[in-house]
């Protein structure tokens, strides 16, 4: 009996370092991911409750959901969020849908393909800064611009694209940026498929727009749900072309240069600013589990 | 006809994937021209005849006093993110082993866990990393780029890193281990060889983002160890003239990254669907 018990605990034991042997390879990634990511984050949901301004220093009172409430009534935040909104769901899907179209027209022989991908895919290599420094100061530029000239010479009169639609200017460079990155996305989804399906339906006499619709478009889900959820992780982030195209300002200012604007960018309202941040934590929050059920899709079935 | 008119029609398609191309490509091929040109020539209606000129680009590469100069920036670059790339190798290769190859119990909701970590926008956390930041006397040093570019760039290597690492068929480790290879044997003679292309894929893409990055390096070191992205936008001024010297000092920040995207371009397809996808 008693014999059996010892057995029992050393099987558990075993089993039980046998766990940890597991488990050790991915302690040292976890601890730095939880100390550099989580440890700012509750510090920031700390100084959320807080009024605190630190040019000129002033100490730190607390002061509860003072600054949620004052949030609320902020029309300047309410502007940002909707900046936010607009500049990331556009897009997120005028990239989409163009990177599918380029997607399509790429997966088919031609002269040249593999030049023509590469200068596709050249605009997701350029560092965002310069992307958009190009596009403001040679692009959309009223005096200076391709596009300025383009108009002129068709007789239209030249436009200042950037002070009179500033989110579109925006929009445009991102859509630039991220079309080729979706379209890589979809290319390996078209390159992934099932040849037999696609086989058996050709058989079957379908039409090629049956076929598209009904073979190729289910089978490219979980690649353009992929596209939307990285999209939009990385553009409701969006800082840099804010900065260089337009510096701020109504239409253009998101949520992200609004808390650096009224933190270190001038403002320096520690505690209003962090309030603002956790606001986005939240709304990305709202995306993540979203983005989570798309994930867990995606790895659903995959045995270990 | 029948033929024929299929033919007219492909080729039709490809002459229009062609003029998308070029129209796509067309911003970064006037980027590049214009930083060939004399200011004159680029502050002016579009050009394409002029004579070119090597000037600018000695322009924004020589040094003038007291200001971020090009090899300054380029040299501190160059450090943070090689370093955090190798960093997220280090940490990223152990935790995919695992997740896929000996995975632990709740692999899936560690991968979720890491993966969650980057839809916390780096916002909301960068007046806490200032703070912390300012008290360890890391503004504006090279280190505090090299810590945060790692852990920006870590959810993605696992993520990534996972998937190539559950490629490796697990009847290769088991005959290794019958033929009596150690863990280290295993890994060098087996697993290494099978995920190496993915290896190099998924430390491109964090050269990429880290090199491309501008929030944090303008935020926490504007002043010395700066890197590129700022010594570009340094590069714009109030006064006169400097569209030609922008475009210079953008083809050399953007050269490096371009280049390795286009050397690597079928394998970043692949590591980046297959690394969520598979």
């Amino acid at each position: 009996m008693s014999q059996q018990t010892d057995r029992a605990e050393q099987v558990k034991r075993l089993q039980r370092r046998e766990g940890w042997r597991r488990r050790l390879p991915l302690v040292p990634a976890l601890v730095f991911t939880i100390v550099v990511t989580q440890v700012p984050f509750i510090l920031s949901l700390w100084y959320s409750l807080t009024e605190w301004k630190i040019v000129p220093p002033e100490p730190r009172t607390f002061i509860g959901f003072g600054n949620y409430v004052d949030l609320l009534d902020n029309r300047f935040f309410r502007e940002a969020v909707w900046t936010s909104v607009w500049m990331t769901v556009s897009a997120v899907l005028l990239s989409l849908l163009l990177g599918t179209l380029l997607a399509i027209l790429l997966d088919r022989k031609f002269f040249g393909q593999g030049f023509v991908r590469t200068l596709l895919i050249t605009p997701f290599l350029i560092m965002p800064v310069v992307a958009g420094l190009v596009w403001k100061t040679q692009v959309f530029n009223s005096s200076f611009g391709v596009l300025n000239w383009l108009l002129d010479s068709l007789w239209f009169e030249r436009i200042e694209f950037v002070t009179r639609w500033p989110l579109w200017s925006i929009v445009s460079v991102l859509v630039w940026q991220w079309t080729p990155f979706m379209m890589l996305i979809v290319l390996a989804g078209l390159q992934g498929q099932d040849q037999s399906v696609l086989e058996a339906a050709r058989v079957d006499g379908a039409s090629s727009r049956a076929m598209f619709f009904q073979v190729t478009l289910p089978q490219l889900r979980p690649y353009l749900e992929l596209g939307i959820l990285l999209g939009s992780i990385y553009l409701i982030q969006v800082f840099d072309y804010v900065d260089v195209i337009t510096g701020g300002g109504p239409d253009s200012t998101n949520v992200p240069y609004f808390v650096f604007q009224r933190s270190i960018g001038g403002g320096w309202q520690f505690g209003q600013a962090s309030a603002y941040s956790i606001v986005v934590v939240i709304a990305s929050i709202v995306i993540a589990t979203f983005g989570l059920r798309v994930l867990s899709n995606l790895l659903e079935g995959e045995k270990p | 006809m029948e033929v024929g008119k299929k033919r007219a029609v492909s080729f039709l398609l490809g002459l229009l994937s062609w003029a998308v191309a070029l129209v796509f490509f067309f911003p970064i091929f006037w980027m590049v021209l214009n930083g060939f040109k004399e200011e004159i020539d680029a502050n002016t209606d579009p050009k394409l005849v002029f004579d070119p000129t090597f000037d600018r680009f000695d322009e924004v590469t020589s040094q003038t006093q007291g200001l971020l100069g090009f090899r300054e920036a380029f040299m501190n670059s160059v450090w943070a993110v090689s370093i955090s790339t190798i960093l997220v190798l280090v940490l990223a290769v152990p935790a995919a082993y695992a997740l896929a190859i000996r995975p632990v119990a709740k692999w899936r909701d560690v991968l979720f866990f890491f993966i969650s970590t980057k839809f916390l926008p780096v916002v909301a956390a960068i007046l806490p990393l200032w703070i912390i930041a300012r008290e360890l006397d890391l503004l504006n040093t090279r280190l505090v780029l090299i810590i945060l570019y790692t852990a920006m760039n870590l959810p993605l290597a696992v993520w990534m890193l996972r998937s190539f690492f559950s490629e490796v068929p697990k009847e290769l480790i088991e005959a290794a281990q019958i033929d009596g290879a150690k863990l280290r044997g295993q890994i060098t003679s087996v697993i290494l060889p099978i995920v190496a292309p993915g290896l190099a894929a998924t430390a491109l893409l964090c050269v990429i983002f880290a090199w491309n990055e501008f929030f944090l390096a303008v935020q926490l070191n504007p002043v010395d160890g700066s890197t590129i992205p700022i010594w570009v936008t340094s590069n714009v001024s109030t006064r006169g003239n400097f569209l030609a010297k922008l475009s210079a000092a953008s083809t050399l920040a953007t050269l490096p990254v371009v280049l390795a995207g286009w050397l690597a371009q079928k394998r970043m397809i692949r590591g980046l669907s297959m690394g969520a996808i598979k």
